[in-house]
């Protein structure tokens, strides 16, 4: 039997997040939610686990900072020192504060660049991708929770159907997917 | 009904009785339909005053950088002047859409893909006056700590100069990927309106094939959220770096520790009117009077009577400290920045920067628009001024009196300034032309908290009378 999936249509954002709270107290496993703006709350609903990307920045961020003390301490210390208007440059740690905008701006340099690189990947957002999403009013003003057969084992369709009926969709698309 | 209750205090931010696709339609459909003539007019304008700036940008290339008007006294003129400038106006994008998030104000949302917009092109018209001014372009990389044949000879990481290259480059690119992010969803749903095939599949590629699902949004608000937590500290140490290209010198006048804090307020100050010429015009054009309502332009009024005070009160600090210091030199450059031969760019300044935005305590002139519109311009110039009359007031009595000098732009000067405004024009024009000029995502998230219809509902249910002030 060929998989299906279903693309249950809500056209109002708390419609869509009671629906989801309705099926998943049936026992129902909601795979994704399409939505053309973040519906607040659905997250824990239908299990979708909370980002990491935030610790991502972080390192990213401790990587710059760590790159640019090292690289300013070989560049302005180790390799070549300069004396500039005889400002103390013995040390990386006489010369620091000089050197704190630098480490500042490389740091953010590095945390917002590899954050966004890592958000784009992880979303798969990249030029010239497809787009996804099963409806293109998703992007619009329509809320849509998928559904799928292979996910639910223990319900039979019409049961899946008459629970989603009974949620106030305004549509339900039935798509048949290869296994 | 929503999950976020308002005060009733707090008027709509969005106006009309919007539903979720009537906000896609207002902004889509400028994208979708023809130009009108008055674009092509104003493109065509700013297009020509753009190629004016260029030619003249590439025969200061081919000859040097003698023929701007500088001389041995005044070596530093109005190239920095115009960087500081347009570096101060690119000040306030970040800020609306990074700190005001930080602080959950939803009457950001209306302005901040504008004024995102607006930094990025004003931020690549202040990275131009460094690099013509290095002269000899093709050699720009050299301000890279790269390996070299020199030695290898590094660059300096004590002189603010090259801070200014980190902080410049960083806060660029940071508000370019901020304000990018925060547009693939909206392209997401101009691709999937389209009908034009051409249209669709560039906006197809520009969107990068955006899907909207849970895990998706999930991962935008984290990154909205934390691009936001790192630009607040990234704005206000870009301008502090770049005052410090000043304050870290030992010229009569430059030499002053309030710079750093001076120079932010005076960039917000300058970029809030920037963003306010730009989105008056443009709120009447393509008829956005819903989403900008008189209540925003009230709420960046407010900004700028606060920052303009405090520009205020370091202008009179400045003055007072040069006289408290006891320091001759220190003293007299700021006697000779209001009495002497430039005392007229001095009164200019005070004038349009002091004076003018207290006159936003009057509730009637800051909710009038074009009063905004006319004071948004003034409070330009004067930022002008005011940098003018850091740099080249400073400069120009000498500590020798064989060398004293005036400044004379060349029409290469001239040409560059004018030149540059006419390329941000251009680049903003094809922005509001191309582009979803608000963040129709983002506004759709604030409609039932903040929009018209769910407002009134809800002074209903609470038992209040429906007000509408704005």
């Amino acid at each position: 039997m060929a998989n299906k999936v279903y693309y249950a249509m809500y056209d109002d954002d708390h419609k869509c997040l009671e629906g989801a709270k309705t099926l998943v107290g049936e026992g129902v496993h909601v795979s994704d939610a399409f939505s053309p703006f973040p519906i607040h709350g659905i997250d824990p609903v239908i299990g979708v686990q909370h980002t990491r990307l935030g610790i991502c920045a972080f390192l990213y961020g401790i990587t710059g900072t760590m790159t640019a003390i090292f690289g300013i301490k070989y560049f302005m210390i180790s390799d070549w020192p300069m004396i500039v208007g005889g400002k103390p440059n013995g040390t990386m740690l006489e010369n620091l504060p000089a050197f704190i905008p630098p480490i500042f701006e490389f740091t953010v340099f590095c945390a917002a660049h590899g954050m966004a690189l890592t958000y784009l990947l992880r979303n798969k957002t990249l030029p010239g991708m497809p787009a996804r999403n099963p409806d293109p009013r998703t992007t619009d003003d329509k809320f849509v929770l998928e559904i799928r057969t292979a996910e639910n084992h223990g319900m039979t369709e019409d049961k899946i159907q008459s629970l989603l009926k009974s949620t106030g969709i305004v549509e339900l698309d039935v798509r048949e997917i290869e296994a | 009904m929503s999950a976020v209750r308002e005060a009733q205090i707090r008027i709509p931010l969005i106006d009309g009785h919007k539903t979720y696709h009537d906000i896609s339609e207002d902004i889509c459909k400028p994208i979708e339909s023809k130009a009108s003539r008055g674009w092509y007019i104003c493109i065509t304008i700013a297009g020509i005053i753009a190629l004016w700036g260029i030619g003249c940008i590439f025969y200061l290339i081919g000859t040097g950088i003698g023929t701007w008007g500088l001389n041995k006294t005044v070596n530093w003129a109005w190239d920095i002047t115009n960087f500081v400038w347009w570096v101060g106006i690119g000040h306030a994008g970040t800020l609306i859409s990074a700190v005001l998030l930080l602080f959950r104000q939803r009457w950001r949302m209306a302005v901040n893909r504008s004024a995102e917009a607006m930094t990025i092109f004003a931020v690549i018209m202040a990275a131009l006056f460094p690099v013509m001014h290095m002269g000899r372009i093709w050699c720009a990389y050299w301000v890279l700590p790269l390996p070299n044949q020199f030695g290898s000879l590094w660059v300096n990481f004590n002189s603010p100069l090259l801070w200014d290259v980190f902080a410049i480059s960083t806060y660029f690119t940071v508000s370019l990927v901020f304000w990018y992010i925060g547009l693939i969803p909206d392209f997401g749903t101009i691709r999937d309106r389209m009908t034009k095939p051409l249209a669709k599949k560039v906006y197809s590629i520009l969107s990068f094939g955006w899907t909207g699902n849970a895990k998706a949004w999930n991962r935008f608000e984290i990154v909205s959220l934390v691009l936001a937590g790192l630009s607040t500290p990234l704005v206000f140490s870009v301008h502090s770096i770049v005052s410090t290209d000043f304050a870290t010198s030992i010229v009569p006048g430059w030499h002053t520790t309030i710079f750093p804090p001076y120079f932010v307020s005076g960039a917000v100050f300058s970029g809030f009117a920037m963003v306010l010429t730009l989105l008056l015009i443009m709120r009447k054009v393509m008829k956005l009077e819903n989403y900008v309502t008189v209540k925003h332009v009230e709420y960046m009024n407010i900004v700028i009577i606060v920052t303009g005070s405090i520009v205020g009160v370091a202008y009179l600090t400045e003055l007072f400290v040069s006289w408290y210091s006891g320091v001759e030199y220190e003293s007299y450059a700021f006697i000779n920045r209001f009495s002497g031969d430039y005392a007229w760019s001095y009164w200019s300044m005070m004038t349009c920067n002091v004076i003018s935005p207290q006159l936003f305590w009057v509730k009637k002139w800051r909710r009038s628009l074009t009063f905004t519109f006319v004071m948004s311009i003034i409070v330009n110039i004067g930022m002008w001024f005011e940098r003018f009359v850091i740099i080249v007031t400073s400069l120009h009595r000498d500590y020798v009196p064989s060398s004293w000098t005036w400044f004379h732009p060349t029409f290469v000067d001239i040409g560059i300034f004018v030149g540059t405004i006419g390329i941000f024009f251009t680049l903003f024009l094809l922005f509001a032309r191309y582009f979803p000029v608000l963040a129709l995502n983002e506004l759709k998230s604030i409609l039932k908290t903040s929009g018209e219809s769910y407002k009134e509902e809800q002074w209903k249910a609470e038992g209040g009378l429906y007000r509408k002030t704005s």
